[in-house]
């Protein structure tokens, strides 16, 4: 089950249950998962919606309590955020009433940085995600996908070794799309992070993993682990392959097939 | 844009941007004017024409009654007004950001905010004598007890993903307050002072109309006992137009403060 290594996993879900409210109007949003993520690795998270994915994501990054089980980073237990795990959250979260600019070095501000280092990593990270033109403007005169950009340079920009990130490029058009993809396995693969990428499309989910995390919804819990047996840098002619055909198969079919209630313990 | 629609559209565009707001609204105002004189010359009702009522307000001015009188209350609602905002603020703040100081607190702000600021002025005056200070007190009350309420209204809706969002990126509480929390509210907040400043301007002219030597509603106090209807005019036109002053005033510094927000419009 877990990914090759002795050492210990970067992140670990150890029997991790979360139920929102109690009583009899409790819903249990995760139920007893367990996986382990090996320090670099970069896993996707699949599944229908409200089968727990934010909540498990949000569980590590340390904003949501478990109600059972552990969560370890580095071998030690999850108490709050911190900015070695960046998060991208699924509703952008940008700060209105900065412009961004500034939403990318809020995290560098906090940190005391220099304003002239501060500049020069922001101008990088704005840079990297298009948005070279936009840096002065506010949030509300951007789109849903250069907001996203916004997001995912504010969280590159603290350098964090974990990355959590929830449908970053939901809102954004198929061409920016797999251009924010390969940009993201480049950086990812320059600077090795441990990332956790949550998606609705099945193809980002291959294209992107080491593993694909299938989940199952109500409860939610853990329904399939898929490797992803090809290696980087991943390509265009790879996307097309009938290699990468088969394993999309097997995601979308675990996906879209699932037998409900079906307790898997992999 | 062509056809039949590009055509009516670009028709409908002229016949009301052609007039901009401005104009309508002058136009209304001379509208209303023009009703006003003509109600009262035809003698329909015993009140005093525009004419009339305009060379008073001349007269006010020359003998530097009417300067005096807005200097008086202005002094007054002012002083109340920042003092009452100044408290607001915090109290507000502390009551969004800790349960137990909203626990605490609340009781008091809501039992008090159902008691008409005016209902204190007896009290007042019994407790605080006949000076500007029960005046200042009670406008102090009502400006308070509007903003307190908009500013923690304003800290407990703050959106909880800006938090986390801030949190993640490292911040702690003490970064977070003063960069989340209080920009995040400052829309609340200002409709809070826009409001404060509305009921302390209500408050300071009643208050006069019970207590008082100078202002506006004393002005008006004194009127009514001489049957000086022109003077009532005058008076209640020009708190009209300093209220709006003042409104539109702290409408500019909101527009101003906020202008990140998306406005729906
Ligand atoms: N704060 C909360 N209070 C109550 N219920 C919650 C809360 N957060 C999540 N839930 C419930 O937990 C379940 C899982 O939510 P979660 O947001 O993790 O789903 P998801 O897999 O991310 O879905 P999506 O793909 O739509 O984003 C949902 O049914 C949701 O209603
Ligand atoms: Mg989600």
């Amino acid at each position: 089950m877990t990914s090759s290594t002795t050492d210990v996993p970067k992140i670990s879900f150890q029997n991790v249950s979360r139920r929102f409210g109690d009583g009899a109007g409790s819903f249990l949003a995760l139920d007893r998962l367990s996986l382990d993520i090996a320090d670099g690795e970069f896993v996707t998270v699949v599944g229908p919606s409200g089968c727990g994915k934010s909540t498990a994501m949000n569980i590590a990054a340390g904003l949501t309590e478990v109600s059972d089980g552990r969560v370890l980073v580095d071998g030690k237990d999850v108490h709050g955020p911190g900015p070695e795990r960046g998060v991208i959250f699924q509703q952008y979260a940008l700060f209105p009433w900065l412009t961004v600019r500034q939403n990318v070095e809020f995290g560098l501000r906090i940190k005391g940085m220099p304003a002239t280092e501060r500049r020069r990593i922001s101008d990088h990270f704005i840079n990297l995600v298009g948005l070279a033109d936009f840096a002065d403007a506010l949030p509300k005169t951007l789109s849903g996908g250069m907001k996203q950009r916004c997001a995912i340079a504010r969280a590159y920009a603290v350098n964090p070794t974990i990355l959590l990130m929830d449908e970053p490029f939901g809102a954004l058009d198929a061409l920016t799309r797999v251009g924010m993809q390969d940009q993201l396995l480049d950086t990812w693969t320059q600077e090795r992070r441990t990332v956790v990428f949550i998606t609705h499309d099945v193809d980002e989910a291959v294209y992107l993993a080491n593993r694909v995390i299938v989940m199952a919804a109500r409860p939610g819990r853990l329904q399939e682990i898929i490797p992803v047996d090809l290696p980087y840098p991943r390509t265009e002619a790879m996307r097309l392959s009938p290699e990468f055909a088969e394993v999309r198969n097997r995601v979308w079919h675990a996906v879209y097939h699932q037998k409900p209630q079906i307790e898997s313990n992999i | 844009m062509t056809g039949a629609a590009g055509v009516t559209q670009s028709a409908r565009n002229k016949a009301f941007i052609d007039w901009s707001p401005i104009l309508l609204n002058l136009l209304a105002f001379a509208c209303g004017v023009g009703l006003w004189w003509a109600i009262t010359a035809a003698q329909m009702v015993v009140l005093p024409g525009p004419v009339e009522v305009f060379t008073r307000g001349i007269e006010l001015i020359a003998n530097g009654q009417l300067p005096l009188d807005i200097v008086s209350s202005l002094r007054r609602v002012l002083t109340g007004f920042f003092l009452g905002v100044a408290l607001a603020i915090p109290v507000g703040f502390l009551m969004g950001w800790y349960r137990v100081a909203r626990a605490l607190i609340e009781p008091y702000v809501q039992f008090f905010r159902m008691i008409p600021p005016l209902a204190v002025i007896p009290l007042a005056i019994v407790t605080m004598g006949i000076d500007e200070a029960p005046k200042v007190f009670v406008i102090f009350l009502a400006s308070f007890l509007s903003c307190v309420v908009a500013t923690y209204q304003g800290v407990i809706s703050v959106d909880r993903t800006l938090i986390n969002a801030a949190r993640v990126l490292g911040a702690t509480d003490r970064i977070i307050f003063p960069r989340v929390i209080i920009p995040a509210s400052t829309p609340f907040i200002l409709v809070g002072v826009r409001i404060g400043l509305g009921s302390a301007w209500a408050t300071v002219v009643a208050a006069e109309l019970i207590a008082a030597q100078s202002g506006l509603g004393f002005r008006m106090q004194q009127a009514q006992l001489y049957y000086d209807l022109p003077t009532i005019f005058v008076s209640l036109i020009t708190i009209g137009i300093l209220g709006l002053v003042m409104d539109r005033l702290v409408q500019a510094a909101e527009r101003r403060l906020t202008q990140w927000q998306e406005r729906a419009r």
